[in-house]
């Protein structure tokens, strides 16, 4: 394996309820309450983990919801700084791309583009050059010269990993976003993300579709209870996962992908058959 | 102690190598987030800048009414000298009460990526001045209808009074941002003080008018000399520098209490917004 690009040793991460200290007249009329809630009642999202990511790895992180999952991606980020322990991230790091969290709703799609960009660390003109051919990956037609609160979860799924999977990210961080996109636009994801295995980019994928990380990761980590399950190969973790979950996925015939044998199936995705209209310009 | 030893601590516990910004990101950063609060506020420019005096003339037509109509106060020309105070008005007022709600309402970029968050009340502090600036020439055009004067000390007088009034508004905004995150009923105690300050504030009127017995307790309001500098220098054209000192002080003092606030605050924004 190569050089790790992210390192988690010993991390803790809590967060108060701020049940109490939700206002200043609360705070004002309940103090040694409001003060006492704030260091007691903690829910812990995660407990003294550690390990470490290789440069141009494909790391899988699966588990049930709330098991600390969108904490760990949020850790890497550097949105979220842990209780206890430590994290190093050495690298350009992606917006993270979640459902719900990401666009300014009021922006129309190319305002967005450019202020991911810029907002990741890139500067305008270097956005600008690419604007085409996110635009055109995204294939959102016309809908991209529209406010984004007027998309459907699958188009800001398309924006979201149009933009950052075209601006050079050294860390991309995918937390179940994928999944509402339609079939085609999958298909056209997971190729994109086969080649950035080639490219050495590092992907770090939070899903609940168990086949994707068996096909795309080259290693995974199963995460219950806020701390770290198992690790390792990634169909062995999604065959154990399914188990306790009680449910039969039928993984068993789920093989990795590699992007050669991906080639074979390509798509023909070209302007006849645009999902959002055509594009006019 | 324990409490803010604990949060000073967690500073240190994340690195992030390689993720530096150079200056010219920083400076699309704020262009962008500039522009950005401008498409949200107005969408279209050009009315969005007929807005920004759409409102402060309106309000100075409602207390020319109110005062000199109806209740004859004797200032001389006071519709000018509303307008001087009100257009400097708008933007503390503005700035300061719409800072509670600067980073909330943009929760969904501060929680996706880590960049440094204090340039959002910057930018949105920039976007008002920007409105302020433009509406200059209103003002002019309204001291030129009651045939008063120009002034020379205009051309270095504006540019002083722009720069402590941005500092000043952005250091409050900052702390009132960062606290409303923890604190979400700030902003309706930010809103009841900010209608008190307004009537504390030679706004509809002058410094003049006040009673000499009050004239004392002047200081402690941060915005006092700041605004009535905009008229002396407006309708005068003459700058008083311990007027501009204390101004100065109070910008100094709310940019030093913003830092403190934001450095102690900010690593928790992602989590509570």
């Amino acid at each position: 394996m190569n050089d790790p690009i992210i390192s988690f040793s010993n991390v803790s991460k809590s967060y108060p309820f701020y049940r109490h200290v939700r206002g200043i007249k609360n705070v004002l009329f309940n103090f040694p309450k409001s003060l006492r809630s704030l260091q007691e009642d903690q829910f812990e999202a995660l407990r003294d983990i550690s390990f470490t990511i290789g440069e141009g790895e494909n790391f899988g992180i699966i588990g049930n919801n709330g098991a600390g999952k969108s904490t760990t991606l949020g850790l890497i980020a550097g949105v979220l700084k842990p209780n206890n322990g430590k994290v190093v991230v050495k690298g350009r790091v992606s917006p993270l791309l979640a459902l719900g969290a990401g666009f300014h709703p009021e922006l129309d799609g190319k305002d967005n583009i450019i202020l991911n960009g810029i907002l990741m660390g890139l500067t305008r003109r270097q956005v600008q050059s690419k604007l085409e051919e996110i635009i055109e990956f995204s294939e959102l037609g016309e809908f991209i010269d529209r406010p984004i609160r007027v998309y459907s979860s699958g188009m800001l799924a398309r924006l979201g990993f149009s933009v950052v999977a075209h601006l050079d990210p050294e860390i991309l961080l995918i937390d179940e976003v994928l999944g509402v996109g339609d079939i085609r636009f999958q298909q056209k994801c997971l190729n994109k993300m086969l080649t950035f295995k080639e490219s050495n980019v590092t992907i770090v994928l939070v899903t609940h579709a168990i086949a994707s990380i068996i096909e795309l990761c080259d290693r995974a980590m199963w995460i219950e209870n806020h701390v770290i399950k198992m690790i390792g190969e990634p169909k062995e973790i999604a065959l154990k996962y399914s188990k306790a979950s009680g449910v039969d996925l039928g993984l068993e015939a789920v093989e990795p992908l590699t992007s050669k044998s991906q080639a074979a199936k390509q798509i023909q995705g070209n302007a006849t058959d645009r999902p959002f209209g055509s594009v006019t310009r | 102690m324990s409490v803010s030893g604990k949060l000073a601590r967690g500073i240190k516990k994340v690195r992030h190598l390689s993720q530096h910004r150079d200056w010219e990101n920083y400076r699309d950063l704020v262009t962008v987030l500039v522009q950005k609060e401008l498409k949200v506020r107005y969408g279209n420019k050009l009315l969005g800048y007929l807005w920004s005096i759409a409102n402060p003339l309106a309000a100075a037509f409602v207390y020319y009414f109110a005062f000199s109509v109806i209740l004859k106060v004797q200032i001389e020309n006071y519709v000018v000298v509303v307008i001087c105070g009100l257009f400097p008005w708008q933007w503390i007022g503005n700035s300061v009460g719409s800072a509670p709600n600067m980073f909330i309402s943009n929760a969904s970029i501060i929680k996706k990526v880590s960049f440094p968050t204090a340039l959002i009340p910057l930018c949105t502090t920039l976007n008002h001045l920007i409105h302020f600036v433009m509406s200059l020439p209103v003002i002019m055009l309204f001291i030129l209808l009651y045939k008063l004067p120009l002034h020379g000390s205009w051309i270095y007088g504006i540019p002083l009074l722009l720069l402590i009034q941005l500092a000043l508004t952005y250091g409050i905004s900052l702390i009132l941002a960062s606290i409303n995150l923890f604190f979400r009923d700030l902003e309706r105690l930010t809103g009841i003080i900010m209608n008190f300050i307004f009537y504390f504030t030679p706004v509809i009127y002058t410094k003049r008018e006040i009673p000499e017995q009050f004239t004392k307790y002047l200081v402690f309001n941060p915005f006092f000399y700041l605004v009535s500098s905009w008229r002396e220098l407006l309708l005068e054209g003459t700058i008083n520098p311990g007027h501009i000192l204390v101004s100065v002080t109070y910008a100094m003092l709310f940019l030093v209490i913003s830092y403190w606030v934001y450095r102690k605050l900010s690593w928790k924004f992602a989590e509570v917004i």
